[in-house]
């Protein structure tokens, strides 16, 4: 195999794993053994890209993934009571899943929807100006 | 002075979706105008606008172009900075929504400019709900017949706010981990694969058709003296009205938070993001441009009821959970940093905590390999200067505390 070749194979190596994090859901061992086997190099470089993004998850994750921006903008509108709420719904902390593997939380850092501060990213779909009331309502459209 | 829209003039006034309202507001004129003219006079053009980059760092737009232009090699590459992470910036994601197709004109242009065939647009996965809006306008601007001599791809991050500096998104892009490379070499010399590369900011970008239709006397007749034109700013925090506005360049911070976002009782406003500056509300008619303070144009306020401390060990976290871990400086630097902030805002301070975080700014200051650890300690020094008293009362009672515990040590 030419250099240039081996160069374009590699470049697909983030896409892949964006692929698989948005069919399976994660990003499993064996998938990471596989990719390196077919883009020709060595599984550490893969699983150090699978776990150098903070969207990239080597842990099975629930149906529903929930991303609870921290950033200060959002700190100061409430992002507590966010997590607070959604703890007292779903019965989840920060990290966890629920049982029935429906739904994720997750803290995150900021996705620029400060200006409609508490904001949260639930399957890439941008939820903002967030209130208990709301928050219920967003979770219940999930069930 | 009231809000002056270069950069925004189409946004809430096209519709995003449909590129026949962009043509009836001169979209692409200025692109058919410098697909007549030799490559060298539209990058002349730019640069004696005197346009700067508006991602953070400033640096003349034009220069860059003309780096990339001479630059021998056959493949060239153009990339949008589109991976907006900066604490508090939502500009470009209002630009992405409101007015993608002055992006993709500009675009356009920087690539006849600089002769690159390729160009890539980097999104940020957080603002993967734009991707399918933008992709579209891509493909109405192509049936158009206006993208012939350019292919433009979009290519989404995977959640790092490091890949918003250049070289690690050049790195993120070519499949890797988003770390910070050692320059030089510099991208319009050396980038994306080792290709000659120019990396512009979506706001930079988009300046450029209004300057080519209006000329470069008239873009520098506006703003300051270093800093031309107008600046969008993103405005956030203890406001009544945040959001985004475009003001001249060299703006008083009064006008915007003030004037326009309703701030009140401020303590403090952080400009331009996590690395940020400090200005006390004393400081509040400081003006906005490079050569003052600027950064993303991101301006939070926080007003009197809110914790210094709190405050800067939050905004150290986000640093310290971003470094991309490649230099040592910028990895354990914005931890120790964290440990010792976080320890101050719990109340558990010792006496020698100030000294410690100065001379630990001035290592990483001095030794980090990228932006993000060279000015991490930025909002550090500078409540330090201005809140220095929060800081020591929080180690004096600290200190008193323990001792009435029986604890002797500090």
């Amino acid at each position: 195999m030419s250099e240039k070749l081996k160069v374009e194979g590699r470049e697909h190596l983030l896409a892949q794993l964006q692929d698989e994090q948005e069919n399976a859901g994660y990003i499993s061992e064996q998938f990471i053994k596989q990719t390196a086997e077919s883009l020709g190099i060595s599984i550490s470089e893969v699983y150090g890209v699978a776990t150098f993004y903070h969207l990239l998850s080597t842990q099975p994750q629930g149906r529903n993934v929930i991303l609870v921006c921290k950033c200060i903008p959002c700190y100061f509108k409430g992002s507590d009571s966010v997590i607070e709420t959604i703890h007292e719904k779903l019965g989840i902390a920060p990290g966890e899943t629920t049982q029935d593997g429906k739904f994720s939380l997750q803290l995150t850092n900021c996705i620029g929807a400060c200006d409609q501060a508490p904001a949260i990213l639930l399957n890439h779909d941008l939820h903002c100006n967030l209130t208990p009331v709301k928050i219920a309502q967003i979770l219940e459209a999930c069930q | 002075m009231p809000e002056k829209r270069i950069v925004l003039k189409n946004c809430e006034i096209i519709d995003p979706r449909d590129v026949n309202t962009s043509l009836e507001q001169d979209g692409f004129k200025a692109l058919n105008q410098a697909l007549g003219m030799p490559p060298e006079a539209v990058i002349a053009e730019v640069k004696a606008s005197g346009l700067r980059g508006r991602g953070g760092a400033g640096f003349p737009c034009g220069l860059k172009w003309e780096i990339a232009r001479k630059s021998l090699s056959v493949e060239k590459y153009l990339i949008c900075n589109a991976d907006e992470g900066e604490v508090g910036t939502f500009k470009d994601r209002y630009i992405l929504q409101n007015d993608p197709f002055t992006l993709i004109e500009a675009m356009a242009i920087a690539a006849h400019a600089i002769n690159a065939k390729q160009a890539y647009i980097y999104l940020r996965a957080e603002y993967h709900y734009l991707l399918a809006g933008l992709a579209e306008a891509i493909n109405q601007v192509k049936a158009k017949g206006f993208l012939q001599h350019l292919d433009i791809t979009i290519r989404e991050g995977a959640g790092a706010y490091i890949c918003g500096e250049e070289s690690a998104l050049m790195d993120s892009i070519e499949g890797k981990r988003g770390e910070a490379r050692f320059k030089p070499p510099f991208p319009p010399n050396k980038g994306l694969w080792g290709k000659p590369t120019i990396i512009n900011n979506v706001e930079t970008l988009m300046n450029i058709p209004a300057i080519l239709l209006n000329g470069a006397g008239w873009f520098n007749q506006i703003g300051t003296d270093k800093s031309k034109g107008t600046k969008v700013f993103s405005v956030s925090g203890d406001v009544d009205r945040p959001g985004v506005c475009e003001f001249v360049m060299g703006s008083r911070l009064e006008e915007i938070i003030v004037d326009w976002a309703h701030a009140r009782d401020i303590k403090m406003v952080q400009v331009g993001g996590a690395t940020g500056g400090i200005i006390p509300a004393s400081m509040i008619k400081t003006p906005l441009a490079f050569e003052t303070i600027l950064g993303s144009g991101a301006v939070t306020a926080l007003d009197k009821s809110r914790d210094t401390l709190d405050f800067v060990s939050r905004t150290v976290e986000f640093l310290a959970e971003e470094s991309c871990g490649k230099c040592t400086p910028c990895r354990e630097g914005t931890e120790v940093m964290l440990e010792i902030l976080g320890r101050l805002a719990r109340g558990e301070g010792q006496k020698e905590d100030i000294q410690t975080l100065e001379e630990l700014s001035n290592v990483m200051s001095l030794s980090s390999l990228c932006g993000l650890g060279q000015a991490a300690s930025i909002p550090v020094l500078d409540t330090l200067k201005y809140f220095r008293n929060e800081y020591e009362t929080r180690i004096n009672q600290s200190v008193f505390l323990r001792s009435l515990r029986g604890q002797r040590w500090q």
